[in-house]
């Protein structure tokens, strides 16, 4: 009866999360799904609550109570600029704990699992650990606490290799002779290490993709999880959101035209991709604020293009400011959204949603590109990769064939940057050197604060 | 673990799988960020296993990484949810019917 009850709770959370996850077809479902997702979530927990190996509660209440706590203080407080390393902190966290319910499952049993079951705890801790420092790095480089450039050294592929292949080696030791736990704790030490090693030569730009991945990563392991405890909510939890962070990572990665291999192991944005890049020639031409206000003033359409350096101004509210002060004066304002603009997907469009910016205003690349010919002014804002003409039109560019958002094809464009330096992957951009483009150093939210006074004394 | 008992897993694993690419693929690069903290938090039910873990009194070092397990669920689980709301009420279609009044009188 007991088992009933709590194998029907695990098929309802397993409906309700599906049900959730398709309301997020649409923002006008999403929110309703969600709930739906929630109440599942609920339901799955108190029915594990009266499971019959569960002799004492004290561990399991305090622990629900501490982590309600975290994840409230995380939910409440954390910015929204924050999002990423936010996101990066949760993929860490679940990873870990399937590690630790995978090195638990195999302390208790003194290391004699079946095969079958040890093939399945091996990949839930192999990726759970590996997950766990992966996530933490990408955790620590998004939080400026490492630096975002790549960290390159020489044999670094061939190293990294050598031991993975020594953990799956010890992986199929551990299958093939059961029972040895100091051969289980190397594993468990070197997939640690290989997390690490993983996410060191991948650069920020590249972060997308690395967040999908991890993503992905984190939902296997949970749903390997599943495999060993014989749990079908947690094999279906795991999948979708594996499923999730892979779909995720191939659209990131076709957002850039690359592959995954090359991501991960072609360390995009170190010195030697930027050379490849080959020097600029010509000048930037500085433009003074008040004659763009002037432009914008009198504008048809303009299109906004975010980037990183966005939100990291927190300049979010300052554009959502200059857009309705051009709104009022009849201007079309629209934003231009790449899909890997920011540091991981859909960055950019929480942003501006925060700042109160209609998502009916907001457009895709593919969308939004051709209205750039009718455009009068795109102003970018902290971008850099995204809008570099010369992955369209110089096929030895390193970034050749990724599809941008053609500002230079608007009638005037206007770039907000911090300074003269270059982005991060290094390249430099012939779209500061055209003849359309005129540049306004400074921090993006003062530079636009000030253009907002600009344009209404216009 | 029996053989049947993986070859069930297995199916539930492949169908899953199957029904995540559908479902997933129609969600708009507009939602990318709400969907990765909400598989996040979903994902999160791996708080089941460290439950038992944690309560199941197997041993003191099974208890404490389960009870360790049970923090890191439930932070993702909550903090996920909280999260994904939090940014999901900021979608809106149009700007308030406030702002359109400013606009109006503009």
């Amino acid at each position: 009866m007991q088992t009933y009850f709590i194998e029907l709770s695990y098929l309802l959370a397993s409906v309700l999360f599906i049900l959730g996850l398709k309301g997020l077809s649409h923002p006008e479902t999403a929110k309703r799904g969600m709930h739906l997702a929630e109440f599942g979530m609920l339901m799955a927990i108190i029915g594990t609550l009266i499971h019959h190996e569960i002799i004492t509660y004290t561990w399991i209440l305090s622990g629900l109570v501490i982590g309600s706590l975290i994840g409230l203080a995380m939910g409440f407080w954390v910015p929204m600029t924050a999002m990423p390393q936010r996101t990066a902190l949760s993929h860490a966290f679940g990873a870990f704990a399937a590690a630790l319910v995978g090195i638990s499952e195999f302390y208790r049993h003194g290391g004699h699992v079946d095969k079958i079951t040890m093939s399945a705890l091996g990949f839930e801790v192999m990726l759970g650990a590996l997950t766990t420092t992966g996530s933490l790095l990408a955790f620590a480089k998004l939080q400026g606490l490492v630096r975002g450039t790549p960290l390159t050294y020489k044999g670094q592929n061939i190293f990294n290799m050598a031991l993975l292949a020594t953990t799956i080696g010890i992986f199929v030791y551990l299958i093939l002779v059961p029972g040895s736990l100091p051969l289980f704790f190397v594993m468990v030490g070197l997939a640690l290490a290989f997390g690490l090693l993983l996410v060191l030569p991948i650069g920020s730009a590249d972060m997308p993709v690395v967040m999908s991945l991890l993503n992905s990563y984190a939902g296997l392991a949970s749903a390997a999880t599943g495999f060993v405890l014989n749990n079908k909510v947690l094999i279906i939890a795991g999948t979708l959101d594996g499923f999730s962070g892979f779909i995720l990572s191939i659209l990131m990665c076709r957002a850039m035209n690359r592959s995954i291999t090359n991501v991960l192991f072609g360390a995009f944005g170190s010195a030697e991709t930027a050379a490849a890049g080959g020097a600029q020639q010509g000048v930037m031409r500085e433009v003074s604020l008040e004659d763009i206000a002037t432009q914008l003033a009198y504008a048809r359409q303009v299109v906004f293009v975010p980037g990183y350096g966005m939100a990291t101004a927190q300049a979010q509210h300052a554009v959502r400011e200059l857009a309705n002060t051009l709104e009022k004066r009849g201007v079309t304002v629209k934003y231009g959204i790449h899909p890997v603009a920011g540091r991981m997907p859909g960055h950019m469009n929480v942003l501006l949603a925060e700042a109160n910016v209609p998502y009916s205003s907001l457009y895709e690349l593919e969308q939004i590109n051709p209205e750039f010919p009718a455009t009068d002014v795109a102003v970018v804002i902290g971008a850099n990769d995204v809008v570099n003409p010369d992955a369209r039109d110089n096929p030895g560019s390193p970034i050749a064939g990724m599809p941008i958002l053609e500002v230079d094809r608007a009638k005037s464009v206007v770039v907000l940057k911090r300074g003269q330096g270059k982005g991060f992957s290094g390249l430099e951009n012939p779209l500061f050197f055209k003849d359309v483009t005129g540049m306004l150093y400074g921090d993006a939210k003062d530079t636009l604060t000030r253009m907002i006074q600009a344009v209404q004394q216009a | 673990m029996s053989p049947d008992t993986l070859i069930t897993a297995l199916y539930v694993f492949a169908l899953a799988a199957f029904l995540g690419y559908l479902v997933i693929s129609r969600v708009p690069p507009l939602l990318h960020t709400p969907l990765m903290s909400a598989t996040n938090a979903i994902s999160g039910i791996s708080l089941v296993g460290s439950i038992v873990t944690a309560g199941a009194n197997y041993n003191t070092v099974s208890t404490i990484l389960g009870f360790t397990a049970v923090v890191c669920s439930t932070t993702n689980v909550v903090g996920g949810f909280v999260i994904t709301d939090r940014m999901l009420r900021m979608f809106k279609r149009k700007p308030s019917p406030k702002q359109e009044e400013q606009i109006g009188h503009g």
